[in-house]
Parts: C-alpha cells; sequence; structure tokens
C-alpha cells in the first residue's frame, strides 16, 4: 500500500502506456511524464503566486487579494482568464520575430530544467549522468530569453532592464555554479538521481543530507543568494526594478506574452528551489527515517514550497540592492566564499572520519566569513555624494 | 556581523505575518463595499442644491441667477430661468431654475460655484459613488436629482450648515425687521400726513429707520 502510493504516478503511467502497442510504450511514455510536468508545475506556480500576494499582504499589515471565491483562493484564476482576454501590443519598430519567440524561449527553457530534476523515487524523466551540466545549460539559457525581450522591444527601458539581467545573471552564475561543485565533489557525480541516493541514508535516525556538514551550509547559503539572483527575485530585483525601469525588459510585453514571463520567472523560481532541494536538502528523502512511509514525491513538493515560501519571506524583508552593490556582493563576496568552500570540502574529504573535521572546517568557514564581511563588504564610500561634473 | 541586519528585519516581517492574524489592530484595509471609512467633514465630491423644508420643488433656494454657470470653470452648469416666479425663504417673489443640469463627467469639483453662490443654494455633496452605466443620461444630473433637503446638508457638513442657517436667520430676521420698520414708518407716515404735518419731530424720528433700512437693500 506505502508502495503503491510513493511508486503512484509511475504505476499510473505505466497502466496507460499498457494499452498502447509495444513499439509506443517508450514514446508514450515519455509524453505522459512531459505532460505530467506541464500540469505540476504551472498548478504550483498558480499556489505560489496566490501565496505570494497573500503572504506579502500580511507582512504588510494588509489583507491581500480575498474576493475571488473564499478567500480569494480563485485569484489565479483570474489572473488567467484576464491576461489571456488582454491586448497582444507589440511595438511598432519591435523585431516582431524576436519579439515573439523571447517568452516562448523562456518558459521552454524552463521547463527544460525540470526534466532531469528527481521528483520522488523512480520519477525523474530523463535521467542522464551529467544531468546537472544540463540543468546549469538550460538555467543558464534563460539569459538569452532576456536579452532577446529587452533588444526586441526597442526601448531603452527594455534594453537598460536586459542589459542589468545579463549582467547580474552572468556574475550569480559563477558561485551558482560554484556552490553546486561541492555536492559533485563530495557525491562524485554529476547525476542528480544519484546526488539525492547518497543523501537518503540515515544515522540514528537523522538523514545524511548535505546540508546538515559546515561545507553543505554553507554552500547552501551561498546557493540561495545566488538562486535568488539568478530568478531575477528581490533584492536582486534590479532587471524589473519598477521604480526606475516601469518593469524592466518586459516593459513591451502584454496580455499574454507579459503571462508567459510571468510564468517563465515563477518557474525558475521552482527549479532552482527544486535543484537546491536535490543538491543540499535531500531531494525526495524523508527528513526522518521514521517519516520514510510518507510517499517521497510529497517530500520534494513540500521542500521546494518551503524555498518559495523563504524567497516570498525574503522578497517581504529586504529593499532592492543598487547595482554597484550587487555586483561589489557577488566578486568580493559571494565568489571568494565559494571558492573557500571548495577548498573545505576537499578538506573535509581528506581528513577523514572523526571530530576534527568538524570543529576544522567549520571555524574556518565562520572566521573567513567574519573577517570578509567585516572587511570586504564595509560600506568605505559611505558619505555625502560627490558631483565630478556638475556643480 | 554580516547578515544580523537580515535576520532582524527577517524575524520584523515575520512577527508582522503572525500579528496581523492575531491583532486585528494591525490590519488598517477597510474593506470598502462592507465597510467605510468615515468621510471627513470636509469632504467635497459634487454640487447639489439645498431645499429648504420638505417640497424640493417649492423650498429650492436656487433663483437662477446664472452666476455659478458663468464661474464654471469646465463650464458642466446648464441652467434655464422660468417663467414664473415663486416665493424664497423670506417669502420674496423670486424666478427658480426650470432646467438645473450639471454633467458629473465634466465636474472637476472646484467648488467654485459654491462659493460665488449668493443664496447659498448650491452646495458640496460627499456623495462618491456616481458610477452609471447609463453614459449619457446617467451622467447628467437634473434638477430634481440635484435637489437634498437642508436636513442632508446638516448630516454631511454639520458645522458649515449651522453657519449657513445663521447667515439666512440674521439676513431674515433683518429683512424682517426691514419690513416692520418700513411698515412702522409707513403707519407713522400715515399717521402723520393724517395728522397735517402738525408736529415736526415725529416726523424727523420716522426717517431715521428708513434709512438704515436704504442701506441694508444697497
Amino acid at each position: 500500500m506505502i508502495e503503491k502510493a510513493d511508486q503512484i504516478f509511475i504505476l499510473l503511467r505505466n497502466w496507460i502506456v499498457g494499452f498502447l502497442p509495444a513499439g509506443w510504450q517508450t514514446a508514450a511514455g515519455v509524453v505522459l511524464g512531459v505532460i505530467g510536468i506541464i500540469a505540476v508545475f504551472p498548478a504550483l506556480f498558480a499556489i505560489s503566486v496566490l501565496l505570494e500576494r497573500k503572504g506579502l499582504g500580511r507582512m504588510q499589515n494588509r489583507l491581500g487579494p480575498n474576493r475571488v471565491g473564499p478567500f480569494g483562493i480563485l485569484q489565479p484564476i483570474a489572473d488567467a482568464i484576464k491576461s489571456l482576454t488582454k491586448e497582444d501590443v507589440v511595438p511598432l519598430n519591435a523585431d516582431r520575430i524576436v519579439h515573439f519567440l523571447a517568452p516562448v524561449y523562456l518558459v521552454v527553457v524552463a521547463f527544460m530544467g525540470f526534466a532531469v530534476l528527481p521528483i520522488g523515487r523512480n520519477m525523474v524523466l530523463v535521467d542522464i549522468d551529467a544531468s546537472l551540466l544540463f540543468y546549469f545549460a538550460m538555467g543558464a539559457s534563460t539569459e538569452v530569453s532576456i536579452f532577446m525581450a529587452g533588444w526586441s522591444s526597442r526601448n531603452k527601458y527594455s534594453l537598460l532592464g536586459a542589459m542589468r539581467a545579463v549582467a547580474q545573471m552572468i556574475s550569480y552564475e559563477v558561485p551558482l555554479l560554484m556552490s553546486s561543485v561541492v555536492i559533485v565533489m563530495a557525491t562524485g557525480s554529476l547525476s542528480l538521481v544519484k546526488i539525492v541516493e547518497t543523501q537518503n541514508q540515515y544515522t540514528w535516525g537523522l538523514p545524511h543530507w548535505n546540508i546538515f556538514t559546515p561545507w553543505g551550509l554553507a554552500g547552501f547559503v551561498m546557493y540561495a543568494i545566488a538562486g535568488t539572483a539568478e530568478t531575477n527575485r528581490s533584492p536582486f530585483d534590479l532587471p524589473e526594478g519598477e521604480s526606475e525601469l516601469v518593469a524592466g525588459y518586459f516593459t513591451e510585453y502584454s496580455g499574454f506574452k507579459f503571462a508567459l514571463f510571468f510564468l517563465g520567472e515563477y518557474l525558475g523560481m521552482l527549479s532552482i528551489s527544486g535543484l537546491g532541494t536535490t543538491l543540499f536538502l535531500g531531494g525526495w528523502s524523508a527528513p526522518l527515517a521514521a517519516l520514510n512511509w510518507v510517499p517521497s514525491w510529497i517530500w520534494f513538493f513540500s521542500k521546494v514550497m518551503l524555498s518559495i515560501v523563504v524567497f516570498i519571506w525574503v522578497r517581504g524583508t529586504l529593499p532592492r540592492l543598487r547595482q554597484d552593490q550587487l555586483m561589489n556582493f557577488a566578486w568580493k563576496f559571494v565568489i571568494p566564499m565559494t571558492l573557500l568552500n571548495l577548498f573545505v570540502a576537499a578538506l573535509w574529504r581528506f581528513m577523514g572520519e572523526g571530530w576534527l573535521r568538524w570543529v576544522v572546517c567549520s571555524s574556518l568557514l565562520i572566521l573567513v566569513y567574519v573577517v570578509a564581511g567585516r572587511t570586504g563588504m564595509r560600506r568605505k564610500n559611505f558619505g555625502p555624494r560627490s558631483y565630478r561634473y556638475a556643480e | 556581523m554580516l547578515g544580523e541586519g537580515i535576520l532582524k528585519g527577517l524575524s520584523e516581517t515575520a512577527k508582522n505575518f503572525a500579528g496581523s492574524f492575531v491583532s486585528k489592530e494591525r490590519l488598517t484595509t477597510v474593506e470598502y463595499p462592507e465597510e467605510r471609512a468615515p468621510l471627513p467633514e470636509a469632504t467635497r465630491v459634487f454640487p447639489f442644491l439645498v431645499y429648504d423644508g420638505s417640497d424640493w420643488q417649492a423650498g429650492m433656494r436656487c433663483v437662477a441667477c446664472q452666476i455659478c454657470e458663468k464661474e464654471c470653470p469646465p463650464k458642466c452648469i446648464y441652467i434655464e430661468k422660468s417663467k414664473d416666479k415663486k416665493p424664497d425663504y423670506v417669502g420674496k417673489m423670486q424666478i427658480y431654475p426650470a432646467r438645473f443640469e450639471i454633467d458629473v463627467s465634466v465636474c472637476m469639483s472646484c467648488q467654485i460655484c459654491v462659493e460665488v453662490c449668493p443664496f447659498e443654494a448650491i452646495k458640496m455633496d460627499s456623495e462618491f459613488e456616481l458610477s452609471t452605466d447609463d453614459r449619457f443620461g446617467g451622467l447628467l444630473h437634473d434638477r430634481k436629482r440635484l435637489a437634498k433637503s437642508n436636513e442632508y446638508y446638516h448630516s454631511i457638513h454639520p458645522t458649515e450648515a449651522a453657519e449657513v442657517d445663521a447667515r439666512l436667520a440674521e439676513e431674515k430676521a433683518k429683512v424682517e425687521a426691514k419690513a416692520k420698520a418700513a411698515a412702522e414708518a409707513a403707519a407713522a407716515k400715515a399717521t402723520a400726513s393724517a395728522k397735517a404735518a402738525e408736529v415736526a419731530p415725529a416726523a424727523n424720528a420716522a426717517s431715521k429707520p428708513a434709512g438704515g433700512a436704504e442701506e441694508s437693500k444697497a
């Protein structure tokens, strides 16, 4: 029974595929998996948008949307209908083809990332050896779509937003990769399925998640920072800063294309959360050995949604960074810390079992964190602003 | 240490989040159609015509002098004078507006019509839910729709309405005093002429209040 609940989607797929002739079964299985992903993640997108609007409202002592349906839970449906029926305006001078392709490309690429994420036990669409590499290749190409959108719109705000986005995403791609490399070093594999499997072990009922090691915790923090920047979420939402750039790279988008951008942004958030869960939080494995009877996919989705809640919480708390602060933070703090983290992970590996490696590794990380935070991030130029040319 | 401020901020928002479910005082939102914030007394949205008594046509203060129509910057008032006359609040016969229309979509709520009105006939309303599905008729308010009682005026702007009432009562008293004085003077004159100008000081005394009444008329 428990086994069946855990594998319910696999069994369902096999049952449906069983009606087809043998030659078609593999292809039909893949198509069904794709349909599953395309159905589930936009549903999660709707839930997280609602959660964000309600949660942010509460953080600002507002009520949030509460008109459509009981407690406003039907708000995403109303939003979807609205965006579908709105007029699709394309600027006269825009590059029409690129303008059209940009949102489509964004959503396609965002969905591609989910193909390699292990959603549950045996539940992964394509199990390739270098799935982490594939994921990052897909994640990095969202930049292309953002630049396509900004460039094709023929709008200064769009272009500025796209420039900012590209600068930011390239800067934060480095720490994102480096903080994930730690996991590859520890596991010895680029396969996400294998990474989850190595974390799915328990001593005294406690899991072997990567976050429960000094390098794993540091890596997770750096991954979270870089992931937030990579998905253009507040406080790193400079590319779409409403106060200075109207809406950034999607200023000239309306109607369903705008909705696609919105979907792409949230899908990026969900997939970054999914990867973070897979790498650091044990993927689909239960947080306690005693809770192993709960279906694995429930654990995966609850961890992803928990990450989304943290994303929303951070958005409700922090103001937007300035461009120079953003770059300083990436290149002077996060990247050195991830480099150090690589060294610490290697140290951990070669110091062998025992309490000594805990002490050495954590004290090294904390020491550098404190020193770098005190010196590197000090606001040296804080004071009255000086104007070089205008006086 | 780096990140301390972020943690402090996160705890603050978490406190707000949890607190908004516990204490109702935190939520400042007034859910509009169901509940309403009380309007401040000085609220002004759109003009209306004041009438005294219970009959809006008989008690209409407006005398169709058309000053407001001329002063209105966006020209949203349209007045047509009546052919006949009706008594105003002091009993003097005045013409009244046969048509008095204001276009809501044009009015800019500047209150200039109220400022220029010498008869305290047009005042600002606090009614703001004027949206309609009738694009032409619904936005052009006729005099019946514009007419609102003095009691209503008291209920929305009590201080201002009390001042206006005091002023009108004073004027009415003045007019009545003048009428009385005129009547007295006429009576005195009548008696004086009847007595065939025998007593000179009596005629002198009678001329004084009449002079005062002349002044007030100017």
